[in-house]
Parts: structure tokens; sequence; C-alpha cells
């Protein structure tokens, strides 16, 4: 059957690993998924944390040192450039994601993306307040 | 979720590693916000949906790159994801 076949269909070459590298947008796509490395790391820090808080306060001052460690803060660094990342590249596609359709039309998407802007901003200001960051 | 609330808890403790310690995560604080239930539910929470929605990208970002063994990495990145939110919960509970 195979060797009747005339025409040769025509196959894309696709790279296994590093098909993304052919688009800047693969390639930014590809840099938000990245984001949940770190983003699970610092969870697990947090999880290493609580651990430490359940050791007591010995424990916990020992952890609070470690944080200061230029290796932590370089970490940190990182991970919240990530993480920012993460969350506007989210909040930039909200509109496509929840459209919210107001009679026969829809929302513009400044106005999807800018509410999720709002509520991020307040909830973080919110939150940092209470900490007692500022 | 992750997005709204990852950011500020990551200046928490960046600003905590510069040496300026915010109020929450002083010992005295944050075991009393630990050892609410409230606080209890707060942490679980935001430590197992994290975990979990990290668990899941990662599981699509490695099939995108061509692993394609996908109910092993499945079953490896959500039960990593389910052992350490257990590990949360029992710390949580010693608090």
């Amino acid at each position: 059957m195979a060797e009747k076949v005339t025409r040769r269909p025509y196959v894309r070459e696709v790279p296994r690993v590093l098909w993304f590298l052919r688009h800047p947008r693969y390639v930014r796509y590809m840099v938000r998924e990245v984001t949940c490395l770190f983003i699970g790391a610092y969870t697990l820090l947090m999880v290493v944390g609580l651990q430490r808080l359940s050791e007591g306060r010995a424990s916990w001052e020992a952890f609070l040192e470690m944080l200061r460690s230029p290796w932590s803060i370089a970490f940190h660094a990182l991970a919240l450039g990530f993480s920012l990342y993460h969350t506007v590249t989210w909040f930039n596609l909200t509109p496509k994601a929840l459209p919210v359709q107001v009679g026969e039309s829809f929302l513009p998407d400044r106005v999807v993306a800018g509410a999720h802007y709002a509520a991020w901003a307040l909830l973080s200001l919110v939150l940092l307040k209470l900490a007692g960051a500022y | 979720m992750t997005a709204f609330l990852t950011p500020a808890l990551v200046t928490l403790t960046l600003l905590a590693g510069l040496g300026y310690v915010p109020d929450v995560l002083a010992y005295e604080r944050l075991h009393a916000f630990a050892a609410h239930w409230l606080g209890k539910v707060a942490l679980i929470t935001v430590i197992f949906l994290s975990l979990w929605s990290v668990a899941h990208r990662l599981r699509i970002t490695l099939y995108d790159i061509g692993v394609r063994a996908d109910r092993g990495v499945a079953a490896a990145v959500y039960s990593a994801a389910g052992l350490a939110s257990i590990a949360a919960a029992v710390f949580l509970f010693r608090v």
C-alpha cells in the first residue's frame, strides 16, 4: 500500500525539545511556564518555614537568619520578578478567559483587565499593611 | 489566586531577608496566627492551591518539551504536591 503512494506528503520538521525557540511568542509562553518552578520553590520554602515555626522560637529565629543569606536574597529577587511576570501576563489575558457580557456587547478588554489589576493592588496593599510591612 | 497573592508574600520574606522583618514574621505574631484555626485554614489553602497549580503547569510544560510519559509525570508531580501539602498540614497541626 505505502509504496503505491506517488506523492510525498509534506511533514513539517518540528524540534522535539527546543521548538519554542522558533518564535518570540513561543519563548514568552515558555518563560511564563517556567515561572511555576519559582512559585513552587517559594511555596516549599513556606512549608519549611512552617516546620521551623512548629519547632519553636529558636528554630524560627534560625530560619529568619537563613533568609538573610545572599543566596536567599537572590532567590527572592528572582522569585519576585517571575511571580510579577506570571501575575501580569495572567491579568492581561483575563479579558480572553473571562469575557463579561452586558446586554448585547462585551465589556472592553481594558475594563476586565483593569478590574483585576485594581483588585490585585488593593489586596496586596491590605495584605502588606496587615503584615506590618509599612 | 497564586497571581493575586504570591508577589506580596515574596515581598514579605524578601523584606525579612533584607533585615527589615515585617511584624507578622516575628515569632509571637506568626505563632499566634498559625495557632488560630482561621490562620491555619488560610495558610493551608494558599499552600495547597499554589502547589496544585504548580504541579499541573509543570506536568503540561514537561509534555510540551517532549516528555511524553504523561501518566508517570502526572503521578510524580501530583503526589509531590500532595505530600508537601500533607507535610504543611502536619506542621500546622503541631503549632
